[in-house]
């Protein structure tokens, strides 16, 4: 790309704890940004129009659907993905784990973006009932389980994350 | 899909903003939460040549109470905000109920108030409560200002009174009158999604429980939000009780909202929904006015 083409842009941003600076074109999707340009795979793209939720990434700590925001946009702020979850190699978030016990995942398709909405949702509410939940699930569709898995392994999650002291 | 490409600025200021808009017009296009605006480009449905980045207008991000006691809130504030704000909560009732409506919480998290109201969708919950409320709305232009009413705001599908270089920068709320019992009741096929059919409606008691004031207006019915002032005059005078609300109901639904049919719902289907939403939300509203008398 050329470096005076107006529409190609510096953007320097924060990806899980680390400060990245690349050379994009403005109508690079941030879901594009962070599969092609920085590799984290885990952040998945279903119907890039913000209807199923697989893309859900943390915008400076609130969820939201990377294929609705330019990657430019990251520029100044934070940017958190499913690959920061896991302590290490050989451990899990108490919410992955959850979902590993509770069956919570067949494909796993959805669940990248499924852990990064639950996971301010169960920080802002430690002790949700079933029905909350499930309304906190609505925005992300999974093809596979049926949902009753999910449910059940979020609030597993939830208990584990209340004795863990809130932390992973 | 991905968008076409565009040339894009993330001004500093709202003058500076502004001073664009004023420089490109039509071929310039406000990004705010990009909830509506990046899915149209993904589709290639919307493709401006250029981007006014405004989310760093953070003096377009507030909500406060003014000397006349109404409610001003910024046009970047993000819809999450609202549902969070005790003053939101306090003023505006009815928009503080209505706000878990619109999409899902990652959506709100983007999704900005003068967003929605710009783009006008007649589906949409807050150009509804805008009508509902007499929102008042202050677009500003390079060098000027003007306020408009909710009324002369909205004007057709996806059509508002906003010129292509002015924003929409702040809106108004009036104080809710004394004794005034609001609802908003939609159904939608999952939560979160589009409504089907959806009414805010609000009431003011008077002397002796007879109705003084009443509003109605419904969503995905029409080409805009659709307010019922016949059925709103059924109400005025009466005592609401059930029969009142049920003409009122009927009046609506018949002769006053203009439902097409689509994938999901045929157009009988939506009238008879919309009169079945409307004696709930009444229901709510004269509950709510009572309590607030007492
Ligand atoms: C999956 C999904 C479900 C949704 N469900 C609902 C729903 O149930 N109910 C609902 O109401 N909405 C829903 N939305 C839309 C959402 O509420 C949007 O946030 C909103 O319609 C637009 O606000 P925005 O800030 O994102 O605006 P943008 O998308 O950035 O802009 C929308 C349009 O308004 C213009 N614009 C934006 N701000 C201004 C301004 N201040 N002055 C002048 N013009 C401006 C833009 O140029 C653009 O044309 C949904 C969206 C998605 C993706
Ligand atoms: S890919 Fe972003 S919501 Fe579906
Ligand atoms: S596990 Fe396959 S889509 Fe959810």
């Amino acid at each position: 790309m050329n470096e005076s083409d107006p529409r190609s842009i510096t953007v320097v941003t924060t990806v899980n704890g680390e400060r990245v600076e690349r050379q994009v074109e403005s109508r690079l999707l941030l879901s594009d940004f962070l599969r092609h340009e920085l590799g984290l795979t885990g952040t998945h793209v279903g119907c890039e129009h913000g209807v199923c939720g697989a893309c859900t990434v943390l915008f400076d700590g609130e969820p939201v659907r990377s294929c609705l925001t330019f990657a430019v946009q990251a520029q100044d702020h934070e940017i958190s993905t499913v690959e920061s979850l896991a302590p290490g190699p050989e451990k899990l978030h108490p919410i992955q784990q959850a979902f590993w016990e509770k069956h919570g995942l067949q494909c796993g398709f959805c669940t990248g973006g499924i852990l990064m909405t639950m996971l301010p949702f169960l920080e802002e509410n430690p002790e949700p009932t079933e029905d909350d939940v499930r309304h906190a699930l609505s925005g992300n569709l999974c093809r596979c389980t049926g949902y009753q898995h999910i449910v059940d392994a979020v609030l597993h999650a939830a208990a584990m994350m209340r004795s863990d002291g809130g932390h992973g | 899909m991905k968008p076409a490409p565009f040339e894009y600025v993330a001004p500093g200021s709202l003058e500076e903003a502004l001073a664009v808009l004023g420089e490109h017009g039509d071929d310039a296009k406000i990004l705010a939460g990009g909830q509506s605006l990046v899915p149209m480009m993904n589709f290639r449905l919307a493709q401006p040549s250029m981007l006014v980045d405004c989310n760093r207008l953070a003096n377009l991000d507030f909500v406060r109470v003014s000397e006349e006691g109404e409610l001003r809130i910024g046009a970047m504030t993000r819809q999450r905000r609202l549902e969070r704000d005790p003053l939101v909560a306090r003023h505006a009732p009815l928009l503080h109920g209505t706000v878990p409506y619109v999409a899902h919480p990652q959506i709100r998290n983007r999704g900005t108030v003068g967003g929605s109201l710009a783009h006008a969708d007649p589906a949409s919950e807050l150009p509804v409560v805008a009508l509902t409320r007499g929102f008042r709305l202050r677009l500003h232009r390079s060098g000027s200002d003007r306020w408009v009413t909710a009324e002369d705001f909205f004007v057709g599908l996806l059509e508002t009174a906003l010129e292509p270089e002015e924003m929409l920068t702040e809106i108004a709320i009036p104080p809710l009158p004394s004794r005034t019992g609001w609802a908003f009741v939609e159904m939608a096929r999952r939560h979160g999604d589009y409504a089907q059919v959806g009414v805010a409606v609000l009431v003011t008691l008077g002397e002796q429980g007879i109705c003084q004031d009443a509003k109605l207006v419904y969503l995905s019915v029409g080409e805009t939000p659709m307010a019922a002032p016949r059925a709103a005059e059924l109400l005025i005078g009466s005592s609401l009780g059930e029969e009142d609300f049920a003409a009122a109901a009927a009046m609506a639904a018949t002769h006053e909202i203009d439902p097409g049919a689509d994938i999901h719902a045929t157009e009988n289907y939506k009238r008879h929904l919309a009169q079945v939403l409307t004696v709930r939300a009444l229901r709510q509203a004269r509950e709510r006015a009572v309590v607030a008398d007492s």
